[in-house]
């Protein structure tokens, strides 16, 4: 346990080996702690507010609470109640779950076999087909927005899950095939050579040796599919719209600001409300969430 | 001996025929649940069915006319979500799959790939190619009489368009260039310290964050109140602290203050994508060339800039491209704080505005071409790249 640690330790001695002392001194470290503050102020903000009586928020500011924590009636949860009660902000968390899980798991599941036979099986226009995807990676959604609203509304589908969860799964695919296809591409060859000698269909091949091999990319991609459609505003406002009954939380936090902009209490609860699932996601699983989001950066 | 030769093919042809028949049958299933899903008032008539199921119809009528658990509703519909819709994506891959190994060899071998990549293609032409070029045609076209028009187009070069044009080319030089030079600067700062990790997670962190939680925690530091009033809002606070009158920042567009306030909530989400990719990319210079410049005496600002630096071009370039392209379809921001007034107004908010409120589809069409034309360069550089690649080879 200590190997790592101590190797850590050593690289960075001999990376600050050749920075001046003064330099590795304090004024480096300050100015390290003053950018990580001042990066974390405005959230630390937004935090505190949320938990502050409606009529405190706005007569002192935030920093007053952290000076003052302890004075009688500077906390409450009476904010929260009312988001999550009767600002409609609890309905829509429910209905962010409803179109994040299957807008995740439906399309990495898609790319997976689209990526499997594009690194491994040979078939007619195979290259074109993947010109396709790629040339796709960077399309704006907005190219695609008005021609499948006008489909969704001839068909019924704006305004329902299915409808959202088909966009994102397009949307999301592109990326997801790239990136799937330059993980299952490098697998060695040999695994498919025998597991075409011992009679394995295709589909066998992806279950039992493709999928397991391929968790890291999968779950990297996971993750930030997760994130993007969670956050996601512009696709959810454009296919599911505003009604209390679908609106995901993004929206409803949109609509917060349109209807109680000034009310400075409900504005904070509610943003939070919509970021505890990510940042919570963020602090458990950091390492394969700073790999989804290098891996889907180029979205 | 007999036996044993013989109960395994059985089994094989026992299972071949029952796999798909059972997989049929999960599909119907999941047909259904699909059913109540595209169904605007799914929830409560799901539930308003079960409880017909279990005999209670007065309580099925409830829910139907929206006065029953709403939230017991919504859960039920989410569990059926999940089910549906993970679980049918995958029961169809492996009925078809099934099925199609029935096939005789030579027709199967063809018939597989297919059966692999289709649904993605058709996906992805259903939902991005065709309407692409739909979105193409759309901005060639008169909304009302469906002629050809190149008004739509014409209509871009208005000072007020323009304006817009200008607003995102200030996006485009400010944020990335900011998020890319900060992301730098801190990337080398923090590979200094020991603390290094615990550092970058703070910067890392409004990653997390949607834009339009964001745009709330930056709103709520650019808040205004008239003077004499208690000024909650950080960046006023400190502005009157050091002896300034209340500024209303987000309505003030003299020298654009208030667009490169939005921007600066940008920067403040992408400097940690910027930094954790370059910090990768600075670690990878080998301490020994970092040494021999030591040694020919460079002083750090130099082995900084003319050895760190040209060595991780490459990387700098992949994340200003990145987040360039994320800067030019900027919309949550803009369309959460200002809705594009006070001259703050980019093209995707703008086509969002003309397309979706003011129902103008030719000019939400040319203004999203206006975004496609501005990532055409990327799209020809991927391109080139596959080819070089030799992909598919």
């Amino acid at each position: 346990m200590t190997a790592p640690g101590r190797a850590a330790v050593s690289r960075a001695e001999a990376r600050t080996a050749w920075v001046p002392l003064l330099m590795r001194s304090l004024p480096l470290k300050i100015a390290v702690v003053f950018i990580c503050l001042l990066w974390s102020v405005p959230t630390l903000g937004l935090f505190v507010s949320s938990f502050r009586p409606a009529q405190k928020i706005t007569q002192t500011g935030w920093w007053e609470a952290i000076l003052n924590p302890l004075q009688a009636g500077q906390w409450t949860l009476q904010n929260y109640q009312q988001v999550v009660g009767s600002e409609g902000m609890g309905n829509a968390f429910i209905n962010s779950l409803i179109v994040t899980g299957p807008s995740t798991v439906i399309p990495i599941t898609i790319a997976a076999f689209a990526a499997y036979a594009f690194a491994w099986i040979k078939f007619p226009l195979r290259g074109p087909l993947f010109a396709i995807v790629v040339g796709l990676l960077v399309v704006p959604l907005q190219m695609a927005f008005i021609p499948v609203l006008q489909r969704y509304s001839e068909i019924g589908l704006n305004g329902t899950f299915l409808g959202i969860w088909l966009a994102h799964t397009a949307f999301g695919l592109p990326l997801a095939i790239f990136l799937l296809y330059n993980f299952i591409s490098q697998l060695p060859r040999d695994l498919f050579e025998s597991a075409a000698i011992d009679g394995a269909s295709h589909y066998q091949v992806f279950t039992q040796i493709v999928v397991p091999l391929s968790i890291p990319a999968i779950g990297a991609f996971t993750i930030f599919q997760f994130l993007w459609v969670w956050n996601d505003l512009l696709v959810a406002f454009v296919f599911l719209g505003v009604g209390a009954d679908v609106r995901v939380l993004p929206t409803a936090l949109y609509q917060l600001i349109g209807s109680r902009g000034q009310a400075a209490h409900v504005l904070t609860a509610g943003a939070f409300l919509t970021m505890i699932v990510p940042l919570v996601v963020f602090l458990l699983l950091q390492r394969a969430f700073i790999r989804g989001i290098l891996a889907g950066s180029v979205k | 001996m007999a036996v044993r030769t013989d109960s395994p093919s059985r089994g094989v042809t026992l299972s071949a025929l029952i796999l798909p028949l059972g997989a049929l049958l999960s599909l119907t299933v999941v047909a259904v649940g699909l059913v109540f899903l595209a169904d605007k008032n799914g929830a409560n008539n799901l539930l308003g069915a079960i409880y017909e199921l279990l005999g209670n119809p007065a309580a099925a009528m409830a829910v139907r006319n929206g006065v029953g658990d709403q939230v017991l509703a919504k859960l039920l519909l989410a569990v059926v979500a999940l089910i549906s819709g993970v679980g049918g994506i995958w029961l169809l891959y492996s009925t078809v799959a099934q099925l199609v190994s029935l096939f005789r060899p030579s027709l199967r071998d063809r018939i597989m790939p297919w059966v692999f990549v289709l649904p993605a293609i058709a996906l992805l032409i259903g939902w991005l190619v065709y309407p692409g070029v739909t979105t193409i045609v759309t901005s060639f076209t008169n909304d009302n009489t469906g002629a050809f028009t190149l008004q739509n187009w014409l209509d871009l070069f208005k000072p007020a368009s323009l304006g817009i044009l200008f607003n995102n080319l200030l996006w485009l030089v400010v944020g990335t260039g900011g998020s890319v030079i900060l992301g730098l600067f801190i990337a080398a700062m923090f590979d200094r310290v020991k603390f290094e990790s615990l550092a970058k997670t703070f910067v890392f962190l409004p990653m997390a964050i949607s834009l339009v939680g964001a745009s709330v925690i930056w709103g709520l530091v650019y808040t205004w109140r008239p003077a004499g009033q208690p000024q909650y809002g950080l960046l006023n606070a400190l502005w009157t602290g050091v002896g300034g009158r209340p500024v209303d920042w987000i309505h003030t567009s003299d020298f654009h203050i208030n667009t490169f306030l939005l921007i600066v909530i940008f920067i403040w989400l992408q400097t940690g994508f910027a930094m954790v990719v370059l910090s990768a990319a600075i670690k990878g210079v080998s301490t020994e060339v970092l040494e021999a410049a030591r040694l020919d005496g460079a002083s750090e600002r130099q082995i900084f800039f003319q050895v760190i630096v040209p060595i991780i071009k490459g990387s700098i370039l992949a994340v200003i491209t990145t987040i360039a392209i994320a800067n030019l379809k900027i919309f949550d921001i803009v369309f959460v704080i200002t809705g594009g007034r006070f001259d703050t107004n980019v093209v995707a908010n703008e086509m969002f505005v003309q397309a979706f409120q003011f129902f103008n589809d030719g000019r939400g069409a040319a203004l999203a071409t206006v975004l496609f034309i501005a990532v055409l360069p990327v799209i020809y550089i991927n391109l080139r790249n596959l080819r070089e690649q030799g992909v598919g080879a």
